[in-house]
């Protein structure tokens, strides 16, 4: 079995946002990058089903769209045990331009692991649009996977609840909190032996933009909170349902 | 040209999200001029199929079949956008849930659309096709212009709200043109917690935090959930701990939701834990710690020891209730 985790470069969760001065664009300056924080959890379980597998998974690749600063993220990703790298050298446009760039990697893998969303644009479509493309089934909101007998047993997250699914291969499994623990951290034998490990960039494809973003705005400002003291909830109670009208 | 909304049902009844889809779908329909129509997949009762016409449904398409309930996504996709290509619909409008989230995608390709998740309210402009959507997980939003000729939307959940405007509406058998072997989704198991409100349709969500010290001393903060009618929601570092279940938790890695009053139990307010609540309406903290992040915000604050405020706040909810 052959897995492919989607690699997303995002600037790192606890990043000020900020824009350029006529807020068409993500000012990168000062950011660190990382891993799309769902796609670096896919990596790990990816990484988990091979150690635990015996020998059914044969490798496990990661990919992206991105120009050669996204290298970083993909070493990283080939640090903590990825066996090979593909990158895209192309600008991600919109979540299609990605997707369709994914396709023409993506073919001949059993088990593609994608994040629900990406930690910037929060689009939550390239997994879903690659599926489509590739013209394989999808399962979305996955909390778990298992491979019992080289059959797949996905756990997916349903309205108040959650539901155990059999499903054949190829899969493209779209992966939310809850599918792996903790995300490994590199360690030097690992960086070590990343360096060596196979990176293939790839010439990107013609694809027609969908969709573009004209402008960014800042969320306004929030009044300041108002303080109730701690031995007055009755009157915290009053605010909300005379003055909030929330209750 | 009309515009498609695809209804999501849950135990054959339809979730609040889709009754916020028609009244945003029939108002956008009005501002485009064009009909408004929705598409309904799995058992749902005509008298429940009857009820969008509240909200300004003229025309809904339903596909009774319980195939639908597994939640296939290839089949869901393929049916929505046969109802789309029915209707010739311009704009396809889903909810932003986990199961909006797996079709949506799916579906503006096979429509060759371009597609927008998350958006919040009616479009900016109509001619170019322009919507605002949440980017960063909250801390800004983008307008987005969608170039194609079909557009497909997701809905931010409560960025619109439920307006009732009656109208009679039809309902008509649709036949998605699918077989059972078309739907390859096979469910083993089902885990359903029946009874509970959806943390995700919630319009009062109680929230809990490290504060809380132990998974024993939950029994408060459900106590108020239950007073509140609200969902259950809890901080990412309770569910690493497995104090409360991963589906509680809310922030940039959990769920990000938007109910019209959120409470956070001691809750500090990381940078990441405020990504997924920053969009509901009003925000009320209790924490010790009178600099922690979440007063920032915060609409209402108390400084103080969450024991002592909660059977209080109790209380007080049980009064203004009688």
């Amino acid at each position: 079995m052959k897995i492919l985790v989607l690699i997303g470069n995002v600037p790192d969760t606890t990043t000020k946002v900020k824009f350029n001065a006529d807020k068409t664009a993500f000012d990168p300056s000062g950011v660190q990058w990382i891993i799309n924080p769902w796609d670096e959890l896919a990596l790990t379980r990816a990484l988990e089903l091979k150690e635990t597998s015996g020998s059914a998974i044969e490798s496990i690749f990661v990919a992206n769209v991105g120009r050669v600063e996204t290298e970083g993220t993909l070493r990283k990703a080939l640090a903590v045990g990825a066996d090979e790298a593909i990158r895209i050298d192309a600008d991600p446009k919109d979540a299609f331009y990605v997707a369709s760039q994914l396709a023409q990697v993506a073919n001949g893998f059993d088990l593609i692991f994608a994040g629900i969303e990406a930690s910037d644009y929060n689009g939550a479509a390239v997994g879903g649009m690659l599926a489509e493309l590739l013209g394989i089934q999808s399962v979305s909101a996955v909390s778990g996977v298992q491979i019992e007998n080289g059959l797949l047993k996905i756990s997916r997250e349903i309205d108040g609840g959650s539901q155990l699914l059999g499903m054949s291969l190829p899969l493209l499994a779209i992966v939310q909190k809850g599918i792996a623990k903790e995300p490994r951290i590199p360690a030097m034998r690992g960086i070590m032996m990343a360096r060596s490990k196979k990176l293939t960039v790839i010439a990107p494809l013609e694809v027609e933009v969908l969709t573009s973003i004209v402008t960014f705005e800042s969320p306004a400002p929030k009044a300041a909170c108002k303080m109730v003291a701690e031995d007055q909830a009755k009157e915290l109670i009053r605010l909300l349902h005379e003055e909030a009208k929330v209750l | 040209m009309s515009v498609l909304i695809y209804t999501e049902n849950w135990d054959g009844k339809f979730k609040k999200v889709s009754y916020e889809l028609a009244s945003y779908a029939t108002k956008l329909a009005a501002e485009m001029g064009v009909t408004v129509s929705a598409i309904s997949l799995g058992p749902v009762e005509e008298s429940e199929l009857a009820k969008l016409g509240n909200y300004g449904i003229t025309s809904v398409m339903s596909a009774p079949c319980s195939n639908y309930t597994s939640l296939d996504n290839q089949a869901i996709a393929t049916a929505v956008a046969a109802a789309a290509k029915k209707v010739g619909a311009t704009v396809v409008i889903l909810a932003q849930s986990n199961l909006g989230k797996a079709i949506a995608p799916r579906l503006s390709v096979k429509l060759n659309a371009g597609f927008v998740s998350g958006v919040q309210g009616l479009p900016v402009s109509l001619q170019p096709f322009t919507v605002k959507k949440m980017v960063f997980t909250g801390k800004a939003f983008a307008k987005t212009t969608i170039h194609t000729a079909i557009k497909v939307i997701t809905l931010a959940p409560n960025s619109f709200g439920i307006v009732e405007s009656p109208v009679q509406s039809t309902i008509e058998k649709f036949d998605g043109g699918l077989s059972d072997a078309d739907f390859t989704t096979k469910i083993e198991s089902t885990n359903k917690v029946t009874g509970k409100v959806l943390l995700t349709d919630a319009d009062i969500v109680v929230s809990a935090g490290r504060g809380m010290k132990a998974a024993e001393n939950w029994g408060p903060i459900e106590e108020l959930a239950g007073l509140l009618g609200a969902g259950l929601a809890c901080s990412r570092p309770v569910s690493d701990e497995g104090w409360r279940s991963h589906g509680e938790h809310v922030g940039q890695t959990g769920k990000i939701i938007a109910p019209n009053l959120y409470f956070a139990f001691g809750i500090s307010g990381a940078i990441q834990h405020l990504g997924g609540v920053s969009s509901s309406k009003c925000i009320v903290a209790i924490n010790k710690d009178k600099d922690a992040p979440i007063f920032e915000a915060a609409d209402y604050g108390i400084v103080g020891d969450v024991f002592k405020v909660l059977p209080q706040l109790i209380e007080a909810v049980k009064e203004n209730k009688s």
